[in-house]
């Protein structure tokens, strides 16, 4: 059973259609990319799994229906979204942004495990550490970015979601947040739908990739495949 | 929500119609009655203010009532104290309440929705216990208020005070909603509705907005300063304890029933906020004003545009089945 | 005025000054999280107020009532937030600002049809005699301040060290972030509402021993709620905390240097003033409006 199964997905902002009958799927473990040019409807397929927009159509995860779910509802069930722009909590600490993560664990040892992995947090990011009681507001881009990806990872995710993380960003810490992300994904099983304007690097860390182009995915296949593709490499890649 | 540009034959018909009613009404029922319907001209000048500020240029006051009372306690000083006739003292009150309107806007000008409405409401609020205030006792009477006398009919007219002073509130009336929709349809009403809805946008495209704002406060504090002076005249009493915060939410209550942003809503609105009391007080004391509260949360809900928006509604939707049949039928 | 008198009218205007604390406080909290300033805060506390009274009227020993009304209110202000509230939450601000006065003017009218207009008595929980050998605060203002500080900080732990807290913080400041850690956003909301409402309710019935109970009691001392919550900053807990207890002392001083007849009007000119010249407050946020 795939983790993610998405048929005939259409998404709406008010009167406007943005997605036009999307379909794809994602196995447990992998890391898919979403690729396209601005406004081809990347970012509004992955509000629309977090129920963030109105849509029609089937979304699956892990076999129960999400669609027309709330938010809250969604990210309960296990699928953590990191929007572009980060959505940091800016008037709130570093540390803050980071529990609040673990807001919706139970149990009675959650305390403890909220701090081991807070601590585990700052092991992947330990420029975090250095500033965990600042506000989250006067971090750097970059730091507000790894903010972000660590607060989803405090949710504990099986699957990631994550909204051009490259954006605005040095390649040096691109390439440290791709990073942890290759790591999660083969250390902690975290499955990681990517969508990123930077088609290179995500084809190098993805293994699947969709491309989008006006809400409908018009190619499909491996990382390896789509990279060989020529069309891509011309419109994408750049050579 | 914009006023029409032209009136068509029909509803020129409607008003016309509509006149000659209120015309013959006050001969075949009470002088009582005919109070009342005196009244329900003064809240109409008084919403159509109102309606001016907040339906059709989005500033919302909640502090109404105090530009009632300052033309209500002119029309009464002016009569009392200095003996001058009852129609003199409506452009004074008028022209007071156009200055007071104006300087309490231009400090307005800064407030946006939620603090203007505070504002507002702190002015409606402290309305009462200024016009009580030691200080002013010698002008406004203080807590007992001034007394006036109706006035009689001029030139020895067959009518009884009642009669006359609701003839004269019904010509004022028709006199303030001709200029009044003559200001919402043109330039000026363009200019105010483009800076409810849009502000920054009208600002580019040269609007001025902070003298249309200031202006129309002006303009919606005089016409219910006027109205203010009126209804003194009409209840002959003035006292500080009936332009209490409540005055400001009955106004409130009668422009959202009535229709915001709506000319005729400001006659529904008066028909309401003068009859529904009577008839609810006679259940209970405090059901006139459980009754104005259900109504202001439920119209909120359900009928946003109020009585004149559902008029509106039904007529459209009764154009669009007698169109629909009469092309059936020459198809 | 003597040190003697200016002594006087400093305590008892913080005294009075820890009830606009309280009320101003509680309107802050719902501006927070909704950016509405709510019309009916004094009328909600007015009716629990009442409430306490009927129970007290009953024969329910003070303290018993006391907390029952402090729970009521609380259970009651979340009810009005999901009910009443709720459906006009995204409507445009006169939309909003229209229920909260037909809120204000139920509750009015209801308190006046069930329990007259005739004021009431409303009982005290401390002693008449005056304490600590001193002529300058009653026994009631003290303990009423001690209350209120009490309160205050009970709040302040709250939201600073607890995760629930801490989510109502977040879910006030940042609705869709909140969403995505799975805080359930109207829920934060009803809650805020709620504790609003019994901080109110504490102020009422701290304050009603003093200006007696009827139907109209709560509606001055809202004007002076709203302009401690303007001088201390909208946005801004602790500048509405401060800010009220600089408005009970401000009353006290003006008063007794202008006559006590115009103190509302203080309240207004203060309200006026506040947001014309400094809007933010003393230690609100500055807010930029990107065009």
């Amino acid at each position: 059973m795939a983790l993610l199964d998405v048929a005939s997905l259409e998404a709406f902002y008010g009167p406007t259609q943005v997605l036009h009958g999307l379909s794809f799927s994602m196995q447990e473990g992998s890391i898919t990319a979403l690729l396209g040019a601005n406004g081809a409807g990347k970012t509004t397929t992955l509000r629309a799994l977090c129920g963030m927009v109105a849509t029609r159509g089937e979304m699956r995860f892990a076999g129960e229906r999400i669609d027309g779910r709330a938010t809250e509802d969604v990210v309960r069930r296990g699928i953590a979204h990191v929007p572009d722009g980060r959505g940091t909590f800016l008037d709130l600490t570093t540390e803050d942004n980071l529990r609040l993560g673990a807001y919706s664990r139970k149990g009675a040892r959650r305390k403890a495990e909220t701090a081991a992995d807070i601590e585990r947090m700052y092991g992947y990011f330990p420029r975090l550490r250095e500033r965990h009681r600042q506000q989250a507001g006067t971090l750097s881009g970059g730091e507000q970015q790894m903010l972000a990806v660590a607060r989803a990872l405090m949710l504990r995710p099986r699957l990631m979601l994550l909204d051009e993380p490259s954006f605005g960003l040095a390649p040096l810490v691109v390439q440290h947040i791709f990073d942890i992300m290759r790591t999660i994904n083969q250390q902690e099983r975290v499955s990681i739908l990517l969508v990123e304007q930077n088609a290179a690097m995500a084809l190098e860390l993805a293994d699947h990739a969709y491309l989008i182009e006006t809400g409908r995915i018009v190619l499909s296949g491996s990382s390896r495949e789509i990279r060989d593709n020529d069309a891509v490499r011309r419109s994408y890649l750049g050579y | 929500m914009n006023p029409e540009n032209r009136i068509d034959s029909r509803k020129l018909a409607g008003i016309g119609l509509l006149l000659a009613f209120a015309c013959v009404l006050p001969f075949h029922i009470s002088n009582y009655s005919v109070f009342q319907c005196t009244m329900v001209l003064v809240y109409a000048i008084a919403l159509l203010g109102l309606n001016m500020l907040t339906g059709f240029n989005g500033q919302i006051s909640l502090g109404h009532g105090a530009f009632y009372a300052i033309g209500a306690y002119c029309a009464a000083v002016l009569m009392d104290h200095y003996g001058m006739p009852y129609w003199a003292t409506l452009p004074v009150a008028g022209a007071v309440c156009l200055v007071a309107g104006f300087l309490f806007g231009l400090p307005a000008l800064r407030l946006e929705g939620l603090y203007l409405a505070l504002a507002t409401y702190a002015l409606g609020v402290c309305m009462p216990q200024l016009l009580k205030y030691k200080g002013f006792e010698s002008w406004t009477g203080g807590v007992q208020g001034i007394s006036i006398i109706k006035p009689d009919a001029p030139f020895g007219l067959p009518l009884n005070p009642d009669r006359w002073l609701y003839f004269f509130t019904l010509a004022v009336a028709l006199l303030m909603f001709v200029l009044g929709w003559n200001l919402l349809r043109g330039r000026i009403g363009r200019a105010m509705i483009a800076i409810r809805d849009q502000p920054i946008a009208a600002e580019a495209m040269g609007v001025n907005n902070a003298f249309y704002k200031s202006l129309t406060f002006g303009v919606s504090a005089m016409y219910t300063g006027i109205a203010g002076a009126l209804g003194a005249i009409a209840v002959q009493f003035v006292a500080p304890d009936s332009f209490s915060i409540f005055l400001s939410i009955s106004l409130l209550v009668g422009m959202v029933v009535g229709g915001l942003a709506s000319i005729s809503g400001a006659v529904f609105g008066a028909i309401f906020v003068q009859f529904v009391p009577n008839i609810a007080s006679r259940m209970s004391t405090a059901a006139p004003w459980a009754i104005y509260g259900v109504f202001l949360i439920v119209f909120m809900y359900v009928m946003p545009g109020g009585i004149a928006g559902f008029i509106r509604i039904l007529a459209a939707q009764a154009t669009r089945r007698f169109r629909a049949v009469r092309s059936r039928r020459s198809a | 005025m003597s040190i003697d008198d200016l002594l006087a009218q400093i305590l008892s205007g913080l005294a009075t000054g820890s009830i606009y604390a309280s009320v101003a406080l509680a309107l802050v909290m719902i501006y927070q999280a909704t950016h509405l300033v709510n019309f009916a805060q004094g009328e909600l506390a007015m009716f629990s107020t009442y409430l306490a009274w009927s129970m007290i009227d009953a024969g329910m020993p003070y303290w018993g009532a006391f907390f029952a009304t402090v729970g009521i209110s609380f259970v009651a202000g979340m009810l009005i937030e999901r009910v009443i509230v709720r459906p006009v939450e995204n409507s445009p601000v006169l939309a909003v600002v229209i229920v909260f006065i037909g809120l204000l003017v139920i509750l009015n009218s209801l308190a006046g049809w069930i329990f007259t207009y005739t004021i009431k008595t409303f009982p005290s929980p401390f002693p008449s005699e005056p304490v600590l050998g001193q002529h300058y605060v009653s026994a009631h203002q003290l303990g009423s301040t001690a209350i209120t500080l009490a309160v205050l900080l009970l709040l302040y732990v709250f939201f600073r060290f607890s995760p629930l807290g801490l989510a109502m913080r977040a879910a006030a400041q940042n609705p869709a972030s909140s969403r995505l850690v799975g805080i359930r956003v109207g829920w934060m909301l009803a809650l805020g509402w709620g504790l609003a409402a019994a901080v109110g309710s504490i102020a009422g019935m701290m304050i009603a021993p003093v200006v007696f109970l009827d139907p109209n009691m709560m509606s001055g001392i809202l004007l002076y709620a709203f302009a401690a919550a303007l001088v201390g900053g909208i946005d801004s807990p602790g500048g509405a905390v401060f800010g009220g207890f600089l408005v009970g002392v401000l009353e006290n001083l003006v008063g007794a240097a202008i006559g006590s007849e115009l103190k509302l009007t203080v309240a207004l000119v203060l309200i006026v003033g506040v947001l014309v010249v400094r809007p933010s407050g003393l230690f609100g946020k500055v807010h930029v409006t990107r065009v």
